[in-house]
């Protein structure tokens, strides 16, 4: 696995997409820098953007590179290699590959800038966390996909339905579901909601880590005594573990059926 | 060597294959025939574990396929369509399959019975068709396994390159490996193959000597042979 892992990683490192993507968060630190002037604000900014953009380009990225690495795939496939190592091996060289452009790109800026002596250096690495979690999550839910759909267009269609839903409509659907049934006591329900949408969860957790849970008001208070506690935590970091095992297992559970 | 029983596959509503039964014994050259989508390639790719069969098991070398990827270190494949990563070097895809698969000392000997030295820096992409299937060639030749399958090796030769392909096929011949080929080249199959396995409709419908197929059919020369086949089952 490591050795596919490595020509993947590679492949990717070569490939003009990654070095883009490096620019485009490289730049986006920058900007985001000179424009607030201030490492916290600058920290709150990002999380709008990161929550957004990562799952998109990790969707994207994935398929991608599953549907343009079609006849790798199957070279390797007649070698001496367990499935299951092929496409694990190249699930990581993207995965990792990607959240090295962002945690590259968006660190080198913030720590020229003074991340070191700053208090924001907390909040700034939950949300490179939370970011290298979100690539790995929806890399994997790219590779299903693709696995899933021979029809590229059709497997590029679906990824970007997946993320419409997950970053956009889920949202809006929870929200309507909150405004429905106001009369009923909805604190379980919106903890467990935002727990099944990896998105939601990520900015959950760094709009309560950043302390602007106030403007989340009773919801907020309640999601305060709930992630904020180091249980809280461990539960919410198990649910984005889950959220990358669940597709891994079904992408090699997948992969092991499928004729090439 | 390759022994495969009862081996059935269906793609959504098209069997492709449905009951195929084959011994194949150690050593000679065994030529796989059949019209276009009688099977030939999904059963090439059963073996290879690419395709996984609805029904049926298949053993080479005496190991069940099920049980692991390792017996295909025993097999070299070309296959049927030269699809390589486009931005990797020719140098590159050989080191790296060197990498993944082990030591050899023949690569060099190939590219050079292929002339391939002076596209070794082009990347895969911009090889012609031809150049492609030679690297292909070579790529497959490359390790030395005792059994080798070729998919269409022919396709896209020039005449010298196709002399090349024969004489290197007769001496892994010699060597006492078995092989594999499928082609719709009669000609080149009269000349290289020891025994034929006719496929037609997802079964086995001949195997055997070249000589037993034209008795059998009553045809003085091989192409008609086949041609009397495919018309009595297809007229």
């Amino acid at each position: 696995m490591l050795k596919i892992l490595k020509y993947s990683f590679y492949d990717l490192m070569r490939s003009r997409w990654s070095y883009v993507y490096f620019a485009f968060y490289l730049l986006l630190g920058v900007v985001l820098l000179f424009l607030n002037n201030d490492l916290s604000k600058a920290v709150i900014t990002l999380m709008n953007v990161i929550i957004v953009l990562v799952p998109l380009i990790g969707t994207i990225f994935g398929v991608m590179y599953y549907y343009n690495s079609k006849e790798f795939t199957e070279l390797l496939l007649a070698q001496p290699l367990k499935r299951s190592s092929i496409f694990l091996g190249q699930y990581l060289g993207v995965a990792i590959s990607l959240s090295m452009s962002l945690v590259l790109g968006l660190g080198l800026p913030f720590v020229f800038y003074g991340l070191f002596k700053s208090s924001a250096i907390w909040d700034f690495s939950l949300l490179l966390i939370t970011g290298t979690f979100l690539t790995f999550i929806f890399t994997a839910l790219a590779f299903n996909i693709a696995l899933s759909n021979e029809n590229r267009i059709k497997g590029f269609g679906y990824a970007i339905l997946l993320w419409l839903f997950l970053a956009i409509i889920y949202d809006g659907i929870f929200l309507m579901s909150l405004i429905l049934f106001e009369d009923y006591p909805l604190d379980k329900l919106s903890l467990f909601g935002t727990m099944l949408n990896p998105i939601d969860l990520s900015r959950t957790l760094i709009l309560l880590k950043l302390d602007i849970s106030a403007l989340l008001g009773y919801t907020g208070a309640v999601f305060k005594q709930f992630f904020g506690t180091s249980f809280g935590l461990v539960v919410s970091f198990v649910a984005l573990l889950l959220w990358i095992l669940l597709p891994v297992s079904r992408m090699i559970f997948k992969s092991k059926r499928k004729d090439f | 060597m390759v022994n495969i029983q009862d081996l059935y596959k269906k793609f959504g509503k098209n069997e492709v294959l449905s009951g195929v039964n084959l011994d194949i014994g150690e050593g000679g050259i065994f030529a796989v025939l059949g019209p276009n989508g009688s099977g030939k390639t999904t059963l090439i790719k059963c073996l290879l574990g690419m395709v996984i069969p609805n029904k049926g098991t298949i053993s080479v070398l005496g190991s069940n396929i099920k049980n692991g990827s390792a017996y295909r270190r025993k097999i070299d494949y070309l296959p049927q369509i030269a699809n390589f990563p486009s931005n990797l070097k020719v140098k590159e895809l050989i080191t790296m399959l060197k990498d993944l698969r082990g030591k050899t000392m023949v690569d060099k000997d190939l590219i050079n019975l292929f002339k391939l030295e002076p596209f070794l820096d082009k990347k895969l992409g911009n090889l012609s068709g031809g150049t492609k299937q030679k690297v292909n060639i070579v790529l497959a030749f490359m390790f030395d396994s005792p059994l080798i399958i070729l998919d269409e090796p022919t396709s896209g030769l020039d005449p010298i390159s196709l002399i090349r392909l024969k004489t290197l096929i007769e001496t892994e011949k010699a060597k006492g490996k078995t092989i594999l080929i499928t082609s719709h080249i009669m000609s080149f199959v009269e000349e290289v193959s020891d025994e034929i396995v006719f496929l037609l409709e997802g079964k086995i419908y001949f195997k055997g000597s070249i000589n037993e197929l034209k008795t059998k059919t009553n045809q003085p020369d091989f192409e008609h042979a086949i041609a009397s086949i495919l018309t009595e089952n297809h007229a």
